[in-house]
């Protein structure tokens, strides 16, 4: 437990991501199983542990401290777990009392209800305050220490000296603590088998285009299609080894999100594995983003939005079609597959995303800039003779997003950044003006904290030093007078921003120190560019 | 109010310019200039420059003439720890702290009540300074920085291992290490010697001079260099000392990819740490935590407790659920500390 909690007390105040792999595999080397595949799976979220209310965790500690003096301390800390972590009455340190952590989660989980918190409160006498931290943030379920499941795979790869897809390739058929995946990691075992379980594969991602590189590429070698603007999903049907039927949706990097589409899962009554586009789709047409916004991250998902917010799989691929593995065919290939399959029976819920026609490059630059509608991002190359490769392979597939929408906005707060930029004011808080009880004012309509070099951040950085006017701990109040040009991939209406519109992406494409501030634009230019209301 | 309280305030009171023994003429610690202070440590708001007379350790008045050009006051008397004086009608006595080199609580005898001014103090050991010596008495005025149960300062060895241990996890970046100039900048570089840690330690301009008089009065710090003059790829894998804010200024550019770590007792607590903008946070404090806090009102006996500058409320319940009576006493003038 010592090892764990150390490692996430680091990790939660490491910003750079290089940093955190590089600890991360350094745990990973230094701890032995199975705790370094619990610890695994309580980063991933695939660890089973029956988790405790915070109501345990209080009164656990009101039993042992002054109310009084833990109401004070609590206001003060400002979390429960930490809170009681560090308020706990500390006994004799016994280290040899404390629970490794794939013991400590073992009898958790086979413990009665009732012997829970007595167990709970027994390690806590025994811990240090980092170790309590560590054991109450795990069993409220809730690490929150900026690692998602990729970065903790992609540490796994960095320990191993593998690539992540080769992990992504076995992961969701492994259970923690990853003994076999260690071993092989370890070079002790073979890689882990994982046929005939539902498996996520990792998916081909696309690299964004460089035009000036169509020059040398030939029409003729490409497939075209829309860029969808839903989140990329794989959809699995397969037979256990019983026969029984498996149906999963996982999203890109591999979570199953099954339980928030029942719609979608209900429609996969095949076997294949295939690749698309997760939209809600009404009339045959795709909402904007916003919409299918609503159904994300839904533990369940009530009848009334399964009606008014339809999910739907709009497909580009196809992986598996029943136990034949067609990732090494051409893409031609595999598109005729995919034709033939969807034509074979009736496919509720999906439909297939259509090839574009087009014999030249200018051709295909006319249908790009034709393309307004809710729901198309841009455009999506593929070569014809590509084999579904797992990642981002250089050159066979490219993202050609539509051209990004512009405003110019007026700079009004700075942010210190993280990491090498802790000196710098590097974020960025930019308004536009709209008209209020009859004085005109800047309303925030984003904030962004990329899209410059490090020259312009120097830049930018002395102009907020010498143009402050007020300060709030790291961030700074300027002088509304310096003019930024804003791209953005879209912008939705937003509550809970004060504009009542939040943009999509937005980078700072150039900095306008020619531009007064008087003449940036108004709050309705960019409400006129919200999704649905465009033409 | 006490019995104790009541006869001690009749001739040691707080005013606007902070405590003042009304029977010796002098204040203690002034949160401005006076015609005679009794001073008990160097750090910017209990020393302040333009006093008349000062009566304070030869270690303090050299501290407070490094930081002010000079001024100690007008006038200046040493007294050494244990030595008494009288001042009007008071003995005064200086005793151990162990919060900074030469702090000292203020001992105050008048009427035939004793009173302690700890000033601010910590009980754990210092490489750099004397312990704390609990004095018996009837009033204790004690600090209370870190006057919640949630401050628990683990071992300092504990955190000096974590910044050796980032540093070999990291051996191409360098760690910038916050500290307070006056006692943490020298403590922290006195556990990393005791640590084993025998490489330069490169250090901000601003640490310079108070480092150079820890070691005139014989705190071997062992070899320092100046941050300023190294060159990046000198300065990789190395450890830097400076004062907190210097990771937010434009100083820190010359630093290769550095590890930002704070060391200060309000690492303690994340939200803290975080909003410090600290990478590694280092728990070491100058200050008391509640346990020592706690053991101390044991310690010294005194069947009363002022509470100063700090949670005070929290003490203040403590001390009167251990049958103590205790009161806040507001004094202008203080920060919270050891940021």
């Amino acid at each position: 437990m010592k090892a764990f909690a150390r490692l996430l007390d680091r990790l939660a105040f490491l910003s750079s991501r290089n940093a955190k792999l590089a600890l991360l595999a350094a745990y990973f080397r230094e701890t032995p199983d199975p705790d370094r595949g619990i610890a695994l799976a309580a980063l991933t979220g695939d660890l089973q542990l029956r988790t405790a209310k915070p109501k345990l965790i209080r009164d656990l500690v009101t039993e042992r401290v002054d109310p009084e003096l833990f109401g004070w301390s609590y206001d003060f800390v400002g979390d429960l777990a930490e809170t009681a972590a560090l308020i706990w009455p500390t006994g004799e340190r016994n280290e040899a009392a404390v629970p490794g952590l794939a013991a400590a989660v073992d009898q958790l989980n086979r413990a009665h209800k009732d012997s829970a918190a007595k167990l709970v409160a027994e390690w806590l006498d025994v811990m240090d305050p980092a170790e309590r931290w560590a054991l109450l943030k795990l069993i409220t379920g809730a690490l929150r220490v900026g690692v998602s499941a990729r970065l903790a795979r992609t540490a796994l790869a960095d320990y191993g000296a593998v690539e992540v897809g080769a992990i992504e390739e076995v992961w969701h058929a492994l259970t923690p603590p990853y003994a076999e995946l260690f071993a092989w990691l370890d070079g002790r075992g073979p890689l882990p088998e994982t046929r005939a379980t539902p498996t996520f594969r990792p998916l081909m991602l696309a690299n964004p285009l460089d035009e000036a590189e169509l020059a040398k590429m030939q029409a003729a070698d490409y497939r075209a299609e829309w860029k969808w603007d839903g989140i990329r999903v794989q959809l699995v049907a397969v037979r256990d080894a019983q026969g029984a039927r498996v149906r999963r949706v996982y999203s890109r990097t591999g979570d199953d999100i099954s339980t928030a589409f029942p719609d979608v899962v209900e429609a996969l009554d095949f076997e294949a594995v295939l690749d698309g586009e997760l939209l809600v789709v009404r009339d045959g047409q795709a909402a904007p983003f916003a919409d299918l916004q609503q159904r994300l991250g839904r533990k369940r998902v009530s009848a009334k939005m399964l009606q008014s917010q339809p999910a739907h799989v709009r497909l580009y691929d196809m992986l598996f079609d029943g136990e034949e593995d067609l990732r090494a065919l051409p893409l031609d290939a595999r598109r005729g597959r995919l034709e033939h399959w969807y034509g074979a029976a009736d496919r509720p819920r999906l439909d297939l995303s259509p090839l574009l026609d087009f014999e030249s490059w200018e051709e295909l630059a006319d249908l790009r800039a034709g393309a307004r509608e809710a729901g198309i991002e841009g455009l999506m190359l593929k070569r014809a003779d590509s084999p579904y490769l797992a990642g981002r392979p250089k050159g066979p597939w490219f993202k050609w997003k539509r051209d990004p929408l512009l405003v110019d906005a007026v700079l009004m707060y700075a942010q210190r950044g993280h990491g090498k930029r802790s000196s710098f004011y590097s974020d960025y808080t930019f308004g536009c003006w709209r008209r209020r009880e009859g004085r005109d004012e800047l309303v925030p309509v984003g904030k962004a904290y990329f899209g410059f070099t490090d020259e312009e951040l120097g830049q930018l950085d002395r102009w907020v030093r010498a143009h402050t006017t007020q300060r709030f701990g790291p961030v700074r109040e300027v002088e509304q007078a310096l003019v930024f040009e804003v791209a953005f991939d879209a912008v939705q209406r937003s509550t809970r921003h004060k504009s009542g519109i939040a943009m999509r992406f937005p980078r700072i494409s150039r900095i306008r120190w020619d531009k007064p501030a008087a003449e940036a634009d108004w709050l309705p230019t960019l409400e006129a560019m919200i999704e649905g209301a465009r033409g | 109010m006490d019995a104790h309280s009541k006869a001690v305030q009749r001739w040691l009171k707080v005013t606007p310019a902070g405590l003042y023994c009304e029977a010796g003429d002098f204040h203690i610690d002034p949160a401005r200039a006076v015609p005679r202070a009794v001073i008990t440590h160097g750090h910017g708001d209990h020393a302040r420059p333009g006093h008349g007379a000062v009566l304070a350790t030869q270690e303090t008045l050299a501290i407070m003439r490094t930081r002010y050009d000079g001024d100690d006051g007008r006038s200046s008397q040493a007294l050494a720890y244990g030595e008494t004086v009288r001042l009007g009608d008071v003995s005064v006595e200086l005793r151990p702290a162990g919060h900074v080199l030469g702090s000292a609580q203020i001992v105050l005898a008048h009427g035939g009540k004793r009173v302690v001014v700890s000033g601010d103090y910590k009980r754990r050991r210092d490489p750099t300074c004397p312990p704390f010596e609990p004095v018996d008495c009837d009033v204790f005025i004690t600090e209370a920085t870190f006057g919640l149960p949630v401050f628990r300062h683990p071992p300092d060895d504990q955190e000096i291992d974590k910044l050796l241990a980032s540093q070999r996890l990291f051996p191409e970046r360098c760690h910038l290490v916050g500290v307070y100039g006056l006692g943490k900048a020298q403590r922290v570089i006195m556990l990393l010697r005791e640590a084993g840690y025998t490489a330069p330690l490169f250090i901000h301009g601003a640490l310079e001079k108070l480092c150079k008089l820890y070691g005139d009065f014989g705190v071997d710090l062992s070899e320092l260099l100046p941050a300023t003059a190294a060159d990046k790829a000198e300065l990789q894998g190395q450890i830097v000392l400076a004062p907190p804010g210097a990771a937010n200024q434009s100083w820190a550019r010359r630093l290769p990819d550095p590890v930002v770590g704070m060391a200060s007792g309000w690492m303690g607590v994340r939200a803290r740490a975080r909003q410090r903008g600290a990478e590694l946070p280092l728990i070491i404090s100058d200050h008391a935590d509640w346990d020592e806090l706690t053991q101390t009102f044991a310690d010294v006996a005194a069947p009363t407790i002022w509470v100063t500058h700090g949670r005070e409320e929290a003490l203040v319940h403590y001390a009167r659920q251990q049958g103590h009576d205790a009161w806040a006493l507001s004094v202008a003038g203080r920060e919270d500390e050891d940021e």
